[in-house]
C-alpha cells in the first residue's frame, strides 16, 4: 500500500488520455455485466434445481415431432414419476411480431407441476373450468398491462382455426408470479387450456398426440433411471423418445434460435480483444513517456522487481477501475431495466459470481497490457535512460 | 580524514554497434571522506561516466571501485540496487523530480524502500525539505516550484536517508546564477556543516570554485588536480 501514491499518480499523469482509456474500459465492461446477465437468464430459464425435479420427454428426431397421447398412462406407470402432464408449442403473435413470447397449449394438470409459479386457486380453478382461459406470468402483464378479466388475441403462425383464420382469442383469468429472481425469466410467458386448442385447431390429431410430456419426479435421485425407463418405452418405435432434465430442455429449445453462449462469447471476446489493443497502447505510450522518471526511481535503489510491479500494478489498477465502475453501471442499467420492464427481456440479475468473472478478467488483461511495458522499463539501462538514449 | 572512494585501473568500454569506446582509461583515484570534489573535462572526457561509476549506476569493463571499504564493482543489478539506496544520494541537471507527486511525496521516494511507517517518513522529508529552506513548499507539486526549488527539492530527496555520499551531475547546469548560487552554497553546507562526501559534475568553473578539490578529465584520464585552499587553488599530481 505504501506504492499506491505512486501508482496512483502515474496512472493520473496524463488525464485526459486516462480519462478516455477508463471510459473504453468502462465501457467493455458494462456490456460484458448486460451480456453475461442474458447468458445467465437463458442458462437460469428453468432454474437448476427446478430441473432436478422434473423432467421433459420429446421426440428424440425433433422436438417440432409430436409423441402419442398414448404414452401418458404408461409413463405415469413408472416407479418414480409422480404426475405427467404434457404441453404443445403455439407460437402465437400478439399485435406485432415483435412483441414475441412463447405461448404453449397446456394440459389441465401442467400448472400442478410449476408449484413456485404463485397463483391463487380461484385463478387455478377459472383455468381449469374456463375452455378459452389463459394465465400469463406478471412480467408479461406488466409489459402489455394485461389485467385478469381481459382478451388476449394471437395470431397464430402455426396452427389456423378450423376456420381457416388465424385469429385466436384467450380469456386472461390468471396472472402468476415467481419469487425467485433468478427465475423471473419464466414470467414472460402465456399458458392455455389444450383442450380450447386441439379442438380448435385444423391441425387436431383428436386428442391422439401432444408436442411434449413434462414429468414430475416423486425422488428426484431416481431421475437418470427414469429418464431411462421412459425412454426404453418407444425404442424401436416411429416416435423413439429423449428424456431429459428441465434446464437441458431448455437450452436445446433456445439453441433452435441461437446459441445465447456462442454469441455471448464471441461478442465479448472481439470486445476484450480491442480492449487489450487499446489499454495496451495506452500503457506502452504512458511507459515510454515515463522512462526518465522509471530511471530515477531505479536510480534511488527501486529494484527491478519492484518496477515491473509497479507498471503491472498501474495496468491493473486501470481496468480495476474502469471495469468496476463499468459492472456497477451494468448492475443499475439491469435493475432499472428489470423494474421498468418487468423483465420483457431476459435479465439476470449481476451476482457475485458474475463480479468474480469480471474481476478475473479485469486482473488478467490489466497484467496481460501491462507485461510489456513493465518488462521494458524493468531493462532500461539507468545511465541510458538518463542520456535519453 | 579516511579514503571514502577508492579507484583503481578503472576502464570503461562501451560498445556501440561493432564499434568499442575507451571512455575511462585506467583510472586510478582516492576519494576522502568529507571531500567535495568537482570533476570538470570537455564534453566525452568521461567525467558523467565515472560519476555513474562511483554512484553504483553502471560498473566498469575493468579495475576494482570500493565505496568505505566494499567493493561495488562485482555487485550484481539488484545488490548493486540495495546499496545505492543505503548509500548514495543524486541529484541531476534536470531536476528529475516526479511531475505527479507533490515535493514532500518526492522527497519520501528513498524512505520507501526502508522500513520506516509512513508518519516517520513525512517527519524525515520535512526535515530534508527545512533543511534545504523548502518547509513551506511541501505540498508543491515540481509544476508549481522554480527551477531553483526544483533543484533544491531533489537535493533533500538525495540527503533524506542520510547517504555518505552524494552524487550531482552538472546540478546548477539548468540554472541561472543566482539560484546556481543557492544551490553550490546549499552543497558547500552540506559538506562543511553534514560532513557529506560530495563529487560534482561540472562545465562551469564558477561552480568548480565551491568545492574543496577540482579533478580535470580528458580523453578518459585524470590529469590535472586542483585544491582549493586558503591560499588559493593549488595543483597535486592526479
Amino acid at each position: 500500500m505504501k506504492y499506491f501514491h505512486l501508482v496512483w499518480g502515474a496512472l493520473f499523469r496524463s488525464k485526459t488520455r486516462t480519462l478516455f482509456t477508463l471510459l473504453s474500459v468502462l465501457a467493455a465492461f458494462l456490456l460484458f455485466g448486460l451480456l453475461d446477465s442474458v447468458r445467465t437468464a437463458f442458462a437460469n430459464a428453468s432454474g437448476s434445481v427446478a430441473g432436478v425435479n422434473r423432467l421433459v420427454t420429446f421426440s428424440k428426431v425433433s422436438f417440432t415431432m409430436a409423441l402419442p397421447k398414448s404414452l401418458q398412462p404408461r409413463i405415469q406407470a413408472i416407479p418414480g414419476v409422480a404426475e405427467v402432464s404434457y404441453a404443445n408449442w403455439f407460437g402465437g403473435i400478439y399485435q406485432d411480431p415483435k412483441n414475441f413470447f412463447p405461448s404453449e397449449a397446456v394440459a389441465e394438470n401442467f400448472l400442478d407441476l410449476y408449484p413456485e409459479w404463485v397463483l391463487s386457486p380461484a385463478e387455478r380453478d377459472a383455468f381449469r373450468h374456463t375452455r378459452s382461459g389463459a394465465v400469463i406470468g406478471q412480467s408479461l402483464a406488466d409489459r402489455f398491462h394485461f389485467k385478469v378479466g381481459d382478451k388476449i388475441p394471437l395470431q397464430a403462425t402455426i396452427f389456423p382455426r378450423k376456420d381457416g383464420s388465424n385469429g385466436w382469442d384467450f380469456d386472461l383469468v390468471g396472472i402468476y408470479h415467481v419469487k425467485d429472481p433468478k427465475l423471473k425469466g419464466q414470467e414472460n410467458a402465456l399458458f392455455f387450456n389444450w383442450n380450447y386448442f386441439d379442438e380448435s385447431t385444423r391441425f387436431s390429431s383428436g386428442g391422439s398426440t401432444v408436442g411434449w410430456y413434462v414429468l414430475k419426479m416423486s425422488d428426484p435421485n431416481q431421475a437418470d433411471g427414469v429418464a431411462q425407463a421412459v425412454d426404453a418405452l418407444s425404442t424401436d418405435s416411429d416416435h423413439e423418445t429423449k428424456t431429459q432434465s428441465e434446464q437441458s430442455f431448455t437450452a436445446s429449445f433456445v439453441k433452435q434460435f441461437a446459441d445465447i453462449g456462442l454469441i455471448v462469447g464471441a461478442i465479448m471476446g472481439a470486445v476484450f480483444f480491442t480492449l487489450v489493443l487499446l489499454t495496451g497502447n495506452t500503457m506502452a505510450q504512458a511507459v515510454r513517456e515515463r522512462i526518465p522518471e522509471l530511471a530515477v526511481l531505479k536510480t534511488i535503489g527501486f529494484s527491478n522487481p519492484s518496477v515491473l510491479g509497479l507498471v503491472l500494478a498501474e495496468s491493473v489498477l486501470l481496468l480495476v477501475l474502469g471495469g468496476a465502475v463499468g459492472m456497477a453501471l451494468a448492475g443499475a442499467v439491469i435493475d432499472i431495466t428489470r423494474a421498468q420492464m418487468g423483465n420483457t427481456i431476459p435479465l439476470a440479475p449481476v451476482d457475485a459470481s458474475t463480479w468474480l468473472r469480471a474481476v478475473g478478467l479485469m486482473i488478467a488483461i490489466g497484467l496481460i497490457v501491462g507485461a510489456l511495458p513493465a518488462i521494458r522499463g524493468m531493462r532500461l539501462r539507468i545511465v541510458d535512460a538518463l542520456a535519453g538514449r | 580524514m579516511s579514503v571514502l572512494v577508492e579507484i583503481s585501473e578503472v576502464s570503461k568500454v562501451y560498445e556501440r554497434g561493432r564499434q568499442k569506446v575507451e571512455v575511462l582509461h585506467h583510472v586510478d583515484l582516492d576519494i576522502q571522506q568529507g571531500d567535495f570534489l568537482a570533476l570538470m573535462g570537455p564534453s566525452g572526457s568521461g567525467k558523467t561516466t565515472l560519476l555513474n561509476l562511483i554512484g553504483g549506476l553502471d560498473s566498469p569493463t575493468e579495475g576494482t571501485l570500493s565505496v568505505a571499504g566494499k567493493r561495488i564493482d562485482n555487485l550484481g543489478e539488484g545488490a548493486l540496487a540495495k546499496w545505492r539506496a543505503a548509500n548514495v544520494g543524486f541529484v541531476f541537471q534536470f531536476y528529475n523530480l516526479l511531475p505527479m507527486l507533490s515535493a514532500r511525496k518526492n522527497v519520501e521516494l528513498p524512505l520507501l524502500l526502508t522500513r520506516l511507517g509512513a508518519a516517520q517518513r513525512k517527519r524525515n522529508a520535512n526535515v530534508a525539505l527545512e533543511l534545504v529552506g523548502l518547509a513551506d513548499r511541501a505540498v508543491h507539486k515540481p509544476g508549481e516550484l522554480s527551477g531553483g526549488q526544483q533543484q533544491r527539492v531533489a537535493i533533500a530527496r538525495a540527503i533524506v536517508s542520510d547517504p555518505t555520499l552524494l552524487v550531482c551531475d552538472e546540478p546548477t547546469g539548468d540554472l541561472d546564477r543566482h539560484s546556481a548560487e543557492e544551490i553550490l552554497t546549499l552543497l558547500q553546507q552540506l559538506n562543511r556543516d553534514h560532513g557529506k562526501t560530495i563529487i560534482m559534475v561540472t562545465h562551469d568553473p564558477k561552480a568548480a570554485e565551491y568545492a574543496r578539490h577540482v579533478l580535470h578529465l580528458d580523453k578518459g584520464t585524470l590529469v590535472e588536480r586542483l585544491a582549493h585552499g586558503s591560499s588559493g587553488p593549488e595543483t597535486v599530481p592526479a
